[in-house]
């Protein structure tokens, strides 16, 4: 903030002091530099001849993909059907396991903020920090190739995820309500499912839905390292060149995706 | 029934919210609790129901002495202790029904409670709870559906359910406008008196507190500085309470005054629509 006092005495009032104004400059300068900088590192190894060929290259592909290969869609009823599983099941498991870990993390809930706050904490960091496909990639090497390998890496991811979105919903709470269960003589468990569940639920329904919802997204790529689902049969055709398979795949990818963007749509108006 | 010895309380901060507060209530025992913001009003009376823990000094529930309970002794104890809150403080997606018969959480199990499975004798109490407050329509509706003056009504009805010898009423008509806030406090003194009950209020409003409460306590920088009768609270009373301020048009030294003709501001509407008369 600067109040400048002109020779006249009539004060003025602008955001920044001139010096202030100055350092923004210089910071908005460095970016600029600092773009144009790693614009060259980036290009450095380019092959502009391919780049230069790339709307003919992109045309080809596309020629050859369409028109999508629409009988191969009989082969592949299986594999959606297991896409479809693997995302809701593994959200399920997570949903029954990240709600307690929720609980545990949350700073009004937690039985100890000194040991069991972090603990539940770090679970939350651990699994998102890692990508689902990873985890598929794990799990295949330890499972072995298949859809029970998809779910557990689709619930492991989502733990993470639904955990943290859920404890930060419950350290939001109205603490109000919550003093006036406990002022009735509610015992701790009554206090949250009177005082804190019916305050979480619209964000708990919304989690799990949006969760459920990527979640059929990541699953038709899991197959990619062999855990089950369309992946798998993309894998295949690429593999091939079976172009017009692959279109076929993309496209019933984007359908489900559609499809379930529009439950979550419906879920969340009921509930909330 | 309810005493109150040397009660003190020290935040983390280090600031003394009461400083060897002492006060008793006899059965039946309605009283006003007047101060400024931050004199520690709400604090005494969330000590007495422990959702605030005392530092020093002892409450004590007919023969019990609350400072000391832990565990389901202090949930049976607080089951006695009705409370009603300012911002009324209902669970606000939980049905109409749902927030009174929270109020019986202390006598039902998780399970029960969890499935809704109260007892019929706790249900028909609720239901005559919502007739008594003229909310018996709207048992089935969603708290956030309802105005301020019906939310209270709400509160009071679950305060009620516990079957309380006590009341503990934080600001019940700051968020209400004056009409809503006169009936309001008219209902909880008529079902006071019904039942027999105890009752701590705290109110902000000087004239809403001696219209209805007949015993004051006075509360400034967490001391008592006055327990009496509403009558004595005059200009000089309220200075000490309040500190330095024309109290004049407030105060009952005024009405006691201009006896035939008491400020409009100070008297039940019904006796107002007779001075209108006049």
């Amino acid at each position: 903030m600067a109040i400048l006092i002109n020779p006249d005495g009539a004060r003025h009032w602008r955001l920044l002091t001139p010096g202030q104004q100055r350092w923004r400059w210089m910071a908005w300068l460095a970016l600029v530099a600092l773009t144009v900088f790693c614009w060259r590192i980036m290009t450095a190894d380019t092959i502009w001849a391919f780049v230069s060929d790339a709307p003919r290259q992109a045309q080809d592909i596309f020629g050859r993909m369409l028109p999508p290969r629409w009988v191969y869609i009989n082969q592949l009823w299986k594999a959606i059907w297991d896409t479809i599983n693997i995302a809701t099941l593994g959200t399920l498991i997570a949903i029954v396991l990240a709600t307690p870990l929720a609980f545990l993390a949350a700073r009004n809930t937690t039985p100890s903020a000194l040991f069991i706050r972090p603990v539940a904490l770090f679970i939350i960091v651990a699994s998102r920090s890692i990508n689902a496909l990873i985890w598929g990639l794990l799990l295949v090497a330890v499972l072995g190739p298949g859809v029970l390998a998809g779910i557990i890496a689709i619930a492991l991811r989502s733990i993470g995820f639904i955990g943290k979105l859920l404890y930060e919903a419950i350290e939001e709470i109205d603490e109000t309500q919550v003093e006036a269960i406990r002022a009735t003589g509610a015992g701790q468990a009554q206090v949250m499912s009177y005082g804190i569940w019916p305050q979480i639920l619209p964000a708990f329904a919304t989690i799990s839905v949006f969760r459920w919802d990527i979640n059929i997204r990541e699953s038709t790529v899991l197959g990619l390292v062999g855990a089950g689902g369309l992946g798998l049969a993309l894998e295949g055709s690429l593999n091939t060149l079976a172009w017009p398979q692959v279109s076929l795949i993309l496209l019933i990818i984007l359908v489900t995706v559609v499809i379930s963007e529009w439950i979550t749509a419906k879920v969340r108006k009921i509930i909330i | 029934m309810l005493t109150i010895t040397n009660l003190e309380k020290r935040y983390k901060a280090g600031d003394r919210a009461l400083k060897g507060v002492s006060m008793t209530l006899a059965p039946g025992d309605i009283v006003g609790l007047i101060g400024p913001s931050g004199a520690g009003k709400s604090t005494l009376i969330r000590c007495v129901n422990r959702l605030v823990d005392p530092t020093a000094g002892s409450i004590r529930l007919g023969n019990i002495d609350l400072t000391t309970l832990d565990g389901p002794a202090l949930r049976k104890a607080r089951r006695r202790i009705g409370m009603i809150f300012q911002e009324y403080a209902l669970v606000e997606r939980l049905t109409v029904m749902e927030n009174v018969l929270s109020g019986r959480l202390g006598y039902v199990g998780f399970w029960q409670s969890w499935f809704r499975r109260f007892p019929e004798a706790d249900v028909q109490r609720a239901f005559s709870l919502l007739e008594r407050v003229g909310l018996i329509d709207h048992v089935d509706k969603r708290a956030d559906a309802l105005s301020g003056g019906q939310r209270q009504r709400v509160g009071i009805a679950r305060a009620l359910a516990q079957d309380p010898e006590l009341l503990l009423i934080d600001e019940p008509t700051a968020s209400l406008d004056p009409k809503t806030s006169r009936q309001v406090m008219r209902l909880i003194l008529e079902l006071c008196t019904e039942r027999k009950l105890a009752a701590i209020v705290n109110i902000h409003d000087v004239a809403l507190a001696q219209m209805f409460l007949p015993r004051i306590v006075g509360l400034r920088a967490g001391e008592i500085v006055y327990d009496g009768p509403a009558s004595g609270l005059n200009a000089e009373v309220l200075t000490r309470i309040y500190g330095e301020e024309d109290w004049t048009k407030t105060s009952n030294s005024q009405s006691d005054e201009l006896d035939d003709d008491p400020p409009a501001s100070l008297v039940l509407p019904e006796s107002r629509a007779v001075a209108a008369a006049r």
